[in-house]
Parts: C-alpha cells; sequence; structure tokens
C-alpha cells in the first residue's frame, strides 16, 4: 500500500481553476452593456505536495500582447484578474517563481477565450517534482520512454506525410491539420456525443480518411490535371492549412480540452520509469499500426504499387499501374493515420486547436532525416526525432525543447540532406 | 451608411498606416527572392523578428544608441540568412522552404522561452526603445492630426512617413537591380537553374545574395513594425504572417516591383474592412451571435486569407500586375 501511495504522490497534480460558474449567466444575457466589466480569468496554483503556492507572479495580456494586468497569488494560492471584456486573453506565470521542486507540465502559458459574463477558470499544469528527485524512476529511461511514444505518433503522421511526397511531389503543409482533424472529430463525438473513446477513434480515422480522399479528389487532382507547378501546390497547401486551423479554432476554440475518457489516470511503476495505461496503450496501438503499415507496404499488391510509384511514376505507370487511384489510397491511409495519431496525441496533451500544426515541423524533421518521400525513412526518422526531443530535456529547458528538434532538422540539411534512407538523385 | 464610411476611413487608415508598410516591406523582400529568384523563404517573419529585437534590445537591455540598434537588427538578419543559406540552397527549393519555417518558429519559441528572460523578457517582450526615434520627427509628436477623415497621433505620423519613404527607396533599389545584369541572371536563376550554370554562373552565390538582401528588407520591415507599435514580443511574429506576406504579394503580383505594395495595401485595406465590417454586422444583430461572435473576427482574417491564396494561385496565379509566364513556377 506505501507503494500506492508513493505512486500517488508520483502523479502529477495541478489543478485548479475556479470554473465559477457562480455569476448568474441569466444577469449577463439580461444586461450585456453592463456585464462588460464582469469578465474575469481565475486560477489557483497547488500541487499536493508544496500545498498551495503564494507570490508567484500571473500576468495576464491579449493575443496580440497588451498587458491587461499582472497580479500575485495570495496565501490560498488563488489569482483573480477582472478583464475589459469578453475575447481572447492569455495567461502567463513566472515559472522563476515556483518553489523548489515544483516545475511546469508544460508551456508557462495558456490562451483561453473568455465568453460574456462568465468567470473563466484556467489550469496551468504544475508538477511536483517528485519524480525527479526520488521514486526509483532514472531520468534518461523515462525520457527514452516518453521520446519513443512521442516519436511513434509523430511517424504516424509522417508516414502520410512522407508518402504523398513521394507519390505525387507534394509538399503538403497541410498535413498538420489532418491530425488535428482526428483530434477535433474524436472529441465532438467523445464529449458532444456521448461515445466512447475507443469507437469514437475508429469514427475519427474515418473521417480522417474521408478527408484525405476530399484533398485529393477535390483539391489536387484536378490541380495536377491542369499541370499547377508544384511550387504553386505548396503554396495553395498552406493557404488550406492557414483556411482550415482559423476554420477549427473558430468552431473549436481557443482552449485545450481533454476527452471524457481516462482522466486522472495514475502513472504505473515499470522500476526505471512509470507510465500512465492510456500513454502504454498508445504507445502499443502506434507500434501495432505502424507494423500493419510496415507489412502491407512490403506484401500486398497495393503496397507495392506505393512503393513502386513513390520510387518511379512513370516506371510504375508503364508497367500498367493505376496511378490515380494508388495517389487516393495514399492520401485516404495518410488522412486516417494522421487522425489517429492526432486523437492519441490528444489523449496525452488534451486537444487544441493548432495541435497539428505545431506537430508538422516535427513531421518535417522526421520526414527530412529519414529521407524525404521514402515511407521507412518517415517511420525511422520521426521516432529518432521524438526521441530527440525529449532527450534533450536532459540538457535544455523544457519550453525550448522543440527548437532542439527543429534544430536538428537543419543541421540534418548541412550534413546528410538526402536523409539516412534516402537517396541522393532526390535532393539536387 | 454612417458605421459603412466609418468602417472605409477605419480600412484607409490600416491600408497606409504601418502595419501596411511592414507588411509591404516584407513582401517586397520575398518578392526579391521568390518572384525574381524563385527561392521559397517561408520564415521571413523570423528576418523581421531579428529586426524589431534587434532595435528592441539593443536600446532596452543594453542601452545602446538607437542607430546600433538598427545596425544590430540588420546585422543578425544577415547573419541568419547565411546560416540558413548555406546548407540549403544547394538543395532542391523546398528544402530551404522546411528549413526557413522551422528556423522562424524555433527562433520565436526562443525569444518566448523563459530561459531568454535575461535578453527579450520572454513572453512580455520589451518596450520603451522608440523615444530617440519620436525625437527625431520634426514635428511636434504629443499633438494629434487629422488626414482624410482619420486621426493620427505626431508620433504615429512620424514612423508612417518614415516607412513609406523606406518603400519607396526599397522599390527604387528592386527596380534598378531587376534592370541590371545582376538581376537578368537572377531571374534565369528561376527559369533554369541549370542553363545559368552552364553558362559559367556562379548560381549559388547569386541566391545568397537575394537571400541576404530580401532578409535585410524584412529586417526593415520589423523594424517599422516595432518602432509602430513601440513593443516588441515574440507573439506578434507568428508564421502566419509570412504567408500574409506572400498573400499580399501574389495579390499585388509576384516579380513586379510594385506589385508587393500595392498587394500588402490593398490586404490591410481588405482585411480591416471585413474586420470592422464583420463586427459592426454582429453588434448590430445582423449576423446572429450563434453563428459568428465577436471574438470569432480575429480567426475570420485568417480563414479568408487562407481562401484568398487558394483561390488566387489556382486562378489567377500573376496576380494584378503580374505576367503569367513568369510566375508558373515549377520545383527544382
Amino acid at each position: 500500500m506505501s507503494r500506492g501511495r508513493m505512486l500517488l504522490r508520483l502523479l502529477l497534480l495541478s489543478v485548479l481553476g475556479g470554473v465559477a460558474l457562480t455569476l448568474a449567466p441569466g444577469v449577463a444575457h439580461a444586461q450585456p452593456e453592463e456585464s462588460a466589466a464582469s469578465e474575469q480569468v481565475s486560477g489557483t496554483l497547488q500541487t499536493t505536495l508544496s500545498g498551495p503556492i503564494e507570490g508567484v507572479e500571473v500576468v495576464v495580456t491579449t493575443p496580440d500582447g497588451t498587458e491587461i494586468d499582472t497580479v500575485e497569488t495570495d496565501e490560498d494560492g488563488r489569482w483573480v484578474v477582472p478583464l475589459p471584456g469578453p475575447g481572447q486573453y492569455t495567461v502567463t506565470i513566472d515559472e522563476e517563481a515556483l518553489p523548489e521542486g515544483v516545475v511546469l507540465n508544460g508551456a508557462d502559458s495558456r490562451t483561453v477565450t473568455v465568453d460574456a459574463g462568465r468567470n473563466q477558470g484556467v489550469i496551468i499544469g504544475l508538477s511536483d517534482g517528485s519524480r525527479n528527485s526520488g521514486g526509483g524512476t532514472v531520468r534518461w529511461v523515462q525520457l527514452f520512454v516518453d521520446g519513443l511514444r512521442f516519436g511513434l505518433l509523430i511517424a504516424m503522421a509522417a508516414v502520410g506525410l512522407s508518402l504523398i511526397f513521394g507519390t505525387t511531389g507534394l509538399t503538403n503543409f497541410a498535413h498538420g491539420e489532418l491530425v488535428t482533424i482526428g483530434a477535433i472529430a474524436a472529441w465532438f463525438i467523445n464529449v458532444e456525443g456521448g461515445v466512447p473513446l475507443i469507437p469514437a477513434a475508429v469514427i475519427a480515422m474515418v473521417i480522417g480518411a474521408g478527408v484525405g480522399a476530399l484533398n485529393e479528389l477535390g483539391i489536387w487532382r484536378p490541380l495536377r490535371r491542369r499541370g499547377t507547378g508544384l511550387i504553386a501546390a505548396l503554396v495553395i497547401s498552406i493557404g488550406l492549412s492557414l483556411l482550415l486551423r482559423y476554420l477549427y479554432q473558430i468552431i473549436f476554440g481557443g482552449r485545450s480540452e481533454a476527452y471524457v475518457d481516462y482522466r486522472g489516470q495514475r502513472a504505473v511503476d515499470y522500476g526505471p520509469f512509470t507510465l500512465t495505461d492510456k500513454d502504454l496503450a498508445s504507445l502499443v496501438i502506434a507500434l501495432a499500426v505502424l507494423l500493419l503499415v510496415a507489412v502491407m507496404l512490403q506484401r500486398t499488391k497495393i503496397g507495392k504499387a506505393m512503393r513502386a510509384v513513390a520510387d518511379n511514376r512513370d516506371l510504375a505507370a508503364s508497367s500498367g499501374i493505376n496511378v490515380n487511384r494508388v495517389i487516393l489510397v495514399v492520401w485516404m491511409m495518410g488522412g486516417a493515420l494522421a487522425a489517429l495519431g492526432g486523437v492519441l496525441l490528444g489523449l496525452s496533451d488534451e486537444v487544441q486547436w493548432d495541435m497539428g500544426f505545431r506537430l508538422l515541423l516535427l513531421m518535417f524533421a522526421g520526414v527530412t532525416l529519414g529521407g524525404l518521400g521514402t515511407a521507412y525513412g518517415a517511420l525511422v526518422g520521426s521516432i529518432v526525432v521524438g526521441v530527440f526531443v525529449q532527450m534533450s530535456t536532459l540538457v535544455i529547458p523544457n519550453d525550448v525543447k522543440y527548437v532542439g528538434g527543429l534544430l536538428l532538422l537543419i543541421v540534418i540539411l548541412i550534413v546528410r540532406p538526402q536523409g539516412i534512407l534516402g537517396s541522393r538523385v532526390r535532393v539536387g | 451608411m454612417a458605421e459603412l464610411i466609418d468602417a472605409l476611413a477605419v480600412a484607409l487608415k490600416a491600408g497606409l498606416g504601418f502595419q501596411a508598410i511592414f507588411l509591404a516591406l516584407l513582401a517586397i523582400g520575398i518578392n526579391l527572392q521568390f518572384g525574381y529568384t524563385g527561392l521559397l523563404n517561408f520564415g521571413q517573419i523570423a528576418f523581421a523578428m531579428l529586426g524589431g529585437y534587434g532595435i528592441a534590445i539593443s536600446v532596452s537591455q543594453w542601452g545602446l544608441n538607437f542607430w546600433v540598434g538598427v545596425a544590430v537588427g540588420i546585422l543578425a538578419a544577415v547573419v541568419l540568412a547565411l546560416l540558413l543559406g548555406l546548407p540549403t540552397l544547394r538543395l532542391r527549393a523546398d528544402y530551404l522552404a522546411i528549413a526557413t519555417i522551422a528556423a522562424a518558429e524555433g527562433l520565436r519559441l526562443l525569444f518566448r522561452s523563459v530561459s531568454a528572460t535575461p535578453v527579450t523578457n520572454a513572453t512580455r517582450g520589451l518596450a520603451g526603445f522608440n523615444n530617440e526615434f519620436v525625437a527625431l520627427a520634426p514635428w511636434d509628436t504629443a499633438r494629434r492630426y487629422s488626414l482624410l477623415g482619420t486621426r493620427w497621433s505626431g508620433a504615429e505620423l512620424w514612423v508612417t512617413a518614415v516607412g513609406w519613404v523606406l518603400v519607396a527607396l526599397a522599390c527604387l533599389l528592386i527596380w534598378l537591380l531587376v534592370r541590371s545584369p545582376w538581376g537578368r541572371v537572377v531571374k534565369s536563376i528561376r527559369e533554369d537553374e541549370d542553363a545559368v550554370r552552364a553558362l559559367g554562373k556562379n548560381v549559388y552565390v547569386y541566391k545568397m545574395q537575394a537571400l541576404v538582401l530580401g532578409g535585410i528588407l524584412g529586417a526593415l520591415g520589423g523594424m517599422i513594425y516595432a518602432l509602430g507599435t513601440g513593443s516588441a514580443i515574440p507573439d506578434q511574429y507568428q508564421n502566419a504572417n509570412t504567408f500574409l506576406a506572400y498573400a499580399a504579394l501574389i495579390l499585388g503580383g509576384a516579380a513586379r516591383v510594385l506589385g508587393p505594395v500595392v498587394g500588402a495595401m490593398l490586404m490591410y485595406f481588405i482585411i480591416q474592412f471585413a474586420d470592422t465590417g464583420l463586427r459592426t454586422l454582429i453588434t448590430n444583430g445582423v449576423i446572429p451571435e450563434g453563428l459568428l461572435s465577436a471574438t470569432d473576427v480575429a480567426q475570420i482574417r485568417f480563414v479568408l486569407i487562407g481562401l484568398g491564396l487558394i483561390l488566387l494561385l489556382v486562378f489567377r496565379p500573376q496576380g494584378i500586375f503580374g505576367d503569367r509566364r513568369e510566375v508558373m513556377l515549377d520545383a527544382r
């Protein structure tokens, strides 16, 4: 039982926020003008070990950076900032002021959308730090396992990106949005629709495949037929990415949300590392799915056709492969894989409107490392990038870990632009 | 009707104000790189950030002279261009695109990180570095002036005036450059790199020059923006701004000297008009709150930019002034 209690302490605790619905919404509706000054954001900083944390500076700004107010948390760890009106606000806490042993779980800031008359609770995740100071975990093993899980998620999304590049030559900057749509679709089905997460994830994959097919049939196939240049296509994919990303923000909002299922799981101790059951499950699922993809590419007829088209499109076409059909299947597969990756990422890091875009650059890093256009290269490269990003926190602060991944990308381009598994002819 | 005229006046001010100048300078830089040389720089905003922060850090943090700050900003942009160009300019176009967008995102994350607080003041940014610049104005900067039915503060007017002079000089420079032998080589690189190489030109060096020069123009844009807002905050330099500049460039017409300038003015005019117009329609109840709320309007602009970018490239890749044959680029 003492082990159980220790595990309990290992849990990241955070918590917060007074989603105070105490302000009567009826009043707000009756007098929207007068209630304009009643919006506020608030929260509580505390962890089980440290208790409430007093005297941490909390800064509230608008998204474009205009400061609203700066306050310090009181003896109960609470803070409240009145706002000039509804809208989006960014809440940032001063990491330096946190007591010894308490660290941020993720970013030091969070952007929330405040509706008229609402007191919006803001949750900034804190961790006890007990994971690092005791409990028998070895930090680099823990980071390696976390990195492996993260890398597998990147790989799932990146396989499609790489195959699409290989078969059509398109550098698809809108691929991150396929990841996001999976996560958001599953969230709506799970939270609003009340469907358990596993069937919701399957539906999200079908939606992802559908969106992929729609991409190909609605945009890229007609454009190829018109003979649109690859650079123009690339800029079009950026336009599509902007369009979808901000559409998601309008529909989903600027906040981050968790699924209903599998919340607040405790980490299970595996000796040198700990892992929650959901993280273990997503690691296993990702591994299984990627193995299936590899078997499919290696053994099945359509898989061989995909590799053939990626290798040399004209030769493939002249040996009787229906190139357009293969490309359509690649898009559907890429969409479904990206959507599943999004669901699993949403499970561990919560669902956000720009989660896919933030992942996109790491996907590019993985794909470039492995070799642009090759399926297996994307797999290997993404896993390396995931592990590298997580393990880099051994030497660099947590909030700049993505920078390490992006730096790795630039170093790869200098040292070996064709990647680990790529061939030199592709880059010239 | 009065609201419509108000919205037009606000939009007109935006189309002439420092934001439009910022966008125009970014787009002029991209025009040199993308329009004339065929380079895909997707990290133009990073150059702007270095420009803005060059002044902000030098003046606010290090207590240096304003002009030293300008030099620091330009130097930082040159170094970034060299760092990005050295490995990627020998590779196919999309490698430069990926490297530059990664660098822009990475730099922003770095500037806003807690560990960078002693230099950049992290997410809270820097302020109070433009006094020396504002003091240079030949008129009283504390007064407010009325121009074409819009109100401007003296300082705003000064930034705007300096900015448009910069834009004019940049256009003149580009005009002279593209008419010179250098411009002909650069345009040939866009059309057929191998042919230029066969003529004995060092393609790599020409590409690098275009990248550096475009980066400096981007840095100047960032400086105007930082001086206009009076603050430098990492999140002002989001990646989407680079694509805003691309959209402006393509709208005006790539590979045309005045294309990016007209595009940027028009772009800001349209965005601001749509912004104000939508807000008015929502507060008046013409658009029901359930469909679109006032907080969504800020996002609508990016949706429109994305849609505009797609439609322009599909149906009119040459924009308003461009020549269709000049913008049919293909990846190499």
